[in-house]
C-alpha cells in the first residue's frame, strides 16, 4: 500500500508492506513551514494505521537541515509512542548524532506537584509574612545605625542627592497635591453646605472644612500621593541598582548602602512632606472658601474669620507631626522594597506595586494609631 | 578561501551612517559572500555596533544602500524587512535574553513568532538548538541561573532558532574569560562548517579574529572609513600601513 503526501517544494512518500512495517521517504527542501506542514499530515498516518517499525529514508532531501531531523525525531517521537521500531537511513554524518543524542522523551519529568490547599497556603503565606517582618525589623535596625552614623559625622550625608530628593518628593509634587486638596476643599465644603444650610449654620462649613484639612484629610492625602509618585520611585531606583549589582558594588567600595541611598531620601522626605501638608491645608482651606461666598453668600472676611477661630495651632502641628511620620514610613516601606528585589525586572515591578500597597496600609495603620492615642490624652 | 562561495550575501554601497547630526562612517562599500565568516575590526567608539544596527535594519543610513540576500532593506516595506528579519539571527553582546523567562521559552520565542509548528515540535526543535550549542537539560533555568558563557550560548541558541543564513555577533568574546571566548569561536566556526551560515562578526579583539575570520574590514574613527580589508593574518604580516600594522600588532601610535 502507498500514499504520498505534497507540501510545497517537499514530499513525503509512505509505503505500508506486510510485515507491519511502514517507510516514509522524504524528498525535496524542507523548511520551516514545509516542515510544519509535513508534520500536519504525517503525524496522523503513522500512528493511526498500527504498524511495528517505522523507518524514514533522508537520502532523497537536497541540503539536510535542522528542519528535516526535526521530522525525522517527530515521526521517532510518534514511533515511541505508538510502541514501534524507528530507524533513519540516508541521514547526513553531522545530523546522525542528534537521533542518538536529542531525548526524545522529557529528560526531566516535572514532580507531581502536591495539591495546594486552602491550608498550606494559609500556612506559606503567614510563614512569609513572619519572615518579611524580621527582614523589616532589620531594616529598620539598619536605617536607625545609619542615622546613628550620621549624627556623629554629619558631613557624610551626601547634600546634593538630598536636595535633589527634596525636589522630586516635594517640588514635583506642588501641582498634583495642590489641585486634589483644593478639590477635597470643595467637595466637603458643597457636601456640607447641603446639609448645615438647612439649620442656618452656614458658617460651620467653615469650621468643618478646616478641622478637617489640617487634622486628617491633609496629611492623609498628601501621604498616599507621596506614597504613589515616591515611594514607588524609591523602591525602582532601588530594585534596579540591585539587580545590576551596583548596590554591591557600593558596599566594596565601602559605602554602608542604608546611609548612601537611604539617607538623603529619609531626610528630605521629613522635611518637604510636612510642607507639603501645610501647602495642602491651605488650598483645601481655600477650596471651602470658593464654595462659602459662591454658594453660601458669606464673605472671604467672614469665613477667614471663622477658620481661625476654629482651628488651633495644636490642630496645624497635630497635621504637620503626622505627616512627618507618614514621610518616614513611606520612605522606609519604599526603599525596604527596594532592597528585597532579587532576579530580573519583572521582580522591580512587583517591588514598586508593593511599597505602594504596603505604604498607604501604614499609613492608615498609623493615622489609626494616632486618632486613639488623641482620644485618650488629649 | 577555498570552498567558499563567491556569491555576495550582503551589499553595503556608499553608505554613511551616525547617530543624529553627526557620521561615524562614511561612503562605505563592502560585500560579505555567502558562508565566509566576516569580521568588522576597529577600535572602541568606531562606530561598529551602529554599523551592525545598521545591517540588520534597526537603522536607517543616511545615504547609500544595503542589501541582504537579494533584498534591499534600505526603503524597503515592512514586509519585506520582516522576512529579511526571518533569515537573519543576531547575539546581542550581553545575549539579551528576557529574564521573565526560561532559556527554552527564550529560545522558542522566534519560532513561535514565525511558524506554525505544534508545541511538541517545538519541544524538539528547542531540544536541537541547545544541543547544538551544548547547553542540553538547561531548557527550565531561568537566565538568571546561568553563567556567562552559558548566558552567550544561550543567546546563540535563540539566534539560530531559525536555522538562518546569516548570523551577526556584537562583540561575541566581551565579558568571557579566554577559555570561554575560545569555546564560542569554537562554536561559531563549528555551526558555519556544518550549516553553512554566514558569519558576521563585530570586535575589537584580535585574539579571535586571527582564529576565526577569513576576511575583515578594519574601521577607523579619525578618516571615517575603511582602511584595510583583507585575510587578518595577510593584514598583520604585509600591511605596510602604519595604523593597521599598529592595530594589528597591539602598538599604540
Ligand atoms: N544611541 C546613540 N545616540 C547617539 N550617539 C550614540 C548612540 N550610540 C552610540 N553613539 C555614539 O556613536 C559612537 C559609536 O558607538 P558604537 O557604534 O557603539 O561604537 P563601537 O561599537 O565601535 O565601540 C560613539 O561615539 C557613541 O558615543
Ligand atoms: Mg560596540
Amino acid at each position: 500500500m502507498q500514499t504520498s503526501i505534497a507540501c510545497g517544494r517537499c514530499s513525503a512518500e509512505l509505503v505500508k508492506t506486510a510485515d507491519h512495517m511502514m517507510t516514509v521517504r522524504l524528498h525535496g527542501d524542507i523548511d520551516a513551514s514545509t516542515a510544519a506542514a509535513l508534520l500536519h499530515d504525517l503525524v496522523p498516518r503513522i500512528s493511526e494505521p498500527h504498524c511495528a517499525h517505522i523507518a524514514v529514508d533522508f537520502s532523497g532531501i537536497l541540503r539536510q537541515s535542522d528542519w528535516s531531523t526535526l521530522v525525522g525525531l517527530e515521526l521517532k517521537k510518534t514511533a515511541v509512542r505508538i510502541g514501534a521500531v524507528f530507524t533513519a537511513t540516508g541521514v547526513s554524518a553531522y545530523y546522525s548524532r542528534f537521533f542518538q543524542e536529542i531525548p526524545i522523551t522529557d529528560p526531566h519529568p516535572l514532580p507531581p506537584q502536591h495539591a495546594d490547599t486552602a491550608l498550606t497556603r494559609f500556612g506559606a503565606a503567614i510563614l512569609k509574612l513572619g519572615s518579611d517582618l524580621v527582614l523589616m525589623v532589620r531594616f529598620v535596625g539598619s536605617m536607625c545605625l545609619a542615622v546613628g552614623s550620621l549624627v556623629r559625622t554629619p558631613k557624610n550625608l551626601r547634600i546634593d542627592d538630598t536636595f535633589t530628593a527634596m525636589q522630586r518628593i516635594g517640588v514635583d509634587a506642588l501641582p498634583i497635591v495642590g489641585l486634589i486638596s483644593f478639590l477635597l476643599g470643595l467637595i466637603m465644603a458643597f457636601m456640607a453646605a447641603v446639609q448645615l444650610r438647612m439649620f442656618g449654620a452656614n458658617i460651620y462649613v467653615a469650621s468643618l472644612v478646616s478641622l478637617a484639612m489640617t487634622r486628617e484629610l491633609g496629611p492623609i492625602m498628601t501621604a498616599i500621593i507621596v506614597a504613589g509618585r515616591s515611594g514607588s520611585a524609591f523602591a525602582a531606583e532601588i530594585g534596579t541598582m540591585k539587580i545590576s549589582d551596583e548596590i554591591d558594588a557600593l558596599t566594596t567600595m565601602g559605602f554602608e548602602p542604608v546611609e548612601f541611598l537611604v539617607m538623603p531620601k529619609l531626610i528630605a522626605a521629613a522635611i518637604v512632606v510636612p510642607l507639603l501638608v501645610l501647602y495642602a491645608d491651605l488650598l483645601g482651606i481655600f477650596g471651602g472658601l470658593v464654595v462659602g461666598v459662591g454658594m453660601l453668600d458669606l464673605t472671604a472676611a467672614s469665613y477667614i474669620a471663622q477658620t481661625l477661630k476654629t482651628i488651633e495651632v495644636f490642630d496645624v502641628f497635630w497635621g504637620v507631626g503626622k505627616a512627618g511620620i507618614f514621610a518616614v514610613l513611606i520612605t522606609w516601606i519604599g526603599c525596604f522594597r527596594g532592597f528585597q528585589v532579587r532576579g530580573g525586572a519583572a521582580a522591580v515591578g512587583a517591588a514598586t506595586t508593593s511599597a505602594v500597597v504596603s505604604g498607604i496600609f501604614l499609613i492608615i495603620l498609623a493615622d489609626s494609631v494616632f486618632a486613639v492615642i488623641l482620644r485618650y490624652w488629649g | 578561501m577555498q570552498g567558499v562561495n563567491r556569491r555576495p550575501i550582503i551589499q553595503v554601497a556608499n553608505v554613511t551612517i551616525g547617530h543624529e547630526g553627526e557620521t561615524l562612517l562614511e561612503n562605505l562599500c563592502f560585500e560579505v559572500y555567502e558562508g565566509e565568516i566576516f569580521a568588522v575590526l576597529g577600535g572602541s567608539g568606531c562606530g561598529k555596533s551602529t554599523l551592525l544596527k545598521h545591517l540588520i535594519g534597526l537603522m536607517l543610513p543616511q545615504t547609500g544602500h544595503i542589501t541582504i540576500d537579494g533584498i534591499q532593506i534600505t526603503g524597503c516595506n515592512e514586509e519585506a524587512l520582516r522576512q529579511v528579519q526571518q533569515r537573519i539571527g543576531v547575539l546581542f553582546q550581553s545575549g539579551a535574553l528576557f529574564g521573565s523567562m526560561t532559556i527554552a521559552d527564550n529560545v522558542a520565542l522566534p519560532i513561535r513568532q514565525y511558524t506554525v509548528l505544534p508545541e511538541e515540535a517545538i519541544t524538539t526543535l528547542v531540544r536541537m538548538k541547545l544541543h547544538q550549542v551544548n547547553l542540553n537539560g538547561y531548557e527550565t533555568y531561568l537566565p538568571s541561573e546561568l553563567s556567562g558563557g552559558m548566558k552567550k550560548r544561550a543567546g546563540l541558541a535563540r539566534a539560530i532558532a531559525l536555522s538562518p543564513k546569516i548570523l551577526f555577533f556584537d562583540e561575541p568574546s566581551a565579558g568571557l574569560d579566554p577559555i570561554l571566548a575560545a569555546e564560542l569561536d569554537h562554536l561559531i566556526v563549528h555551526i558555519n562548517a556544518t550549516l553553512g551560515t554566514t558569519m558576521v562578526i563585530v570586535t575589537h579583539d584580535l585574539q579571535s579574529i586571527f582564529t576565526v575570520a577569513q576576511r575583515v574590514i578594519v574601521l577607523d574613527r579619525v578618516t571615517k572609513s575603511i582602511i584595510a580589508h583583507g585575510n587578518p593574518l595577510q593584514l598583520r604580516d604585509e600591511s605596510t600601513d602604519p595604523f593597521v600594522r599598529g592595530f594589528f600588532h597591539r602598538q599604540p601610535l
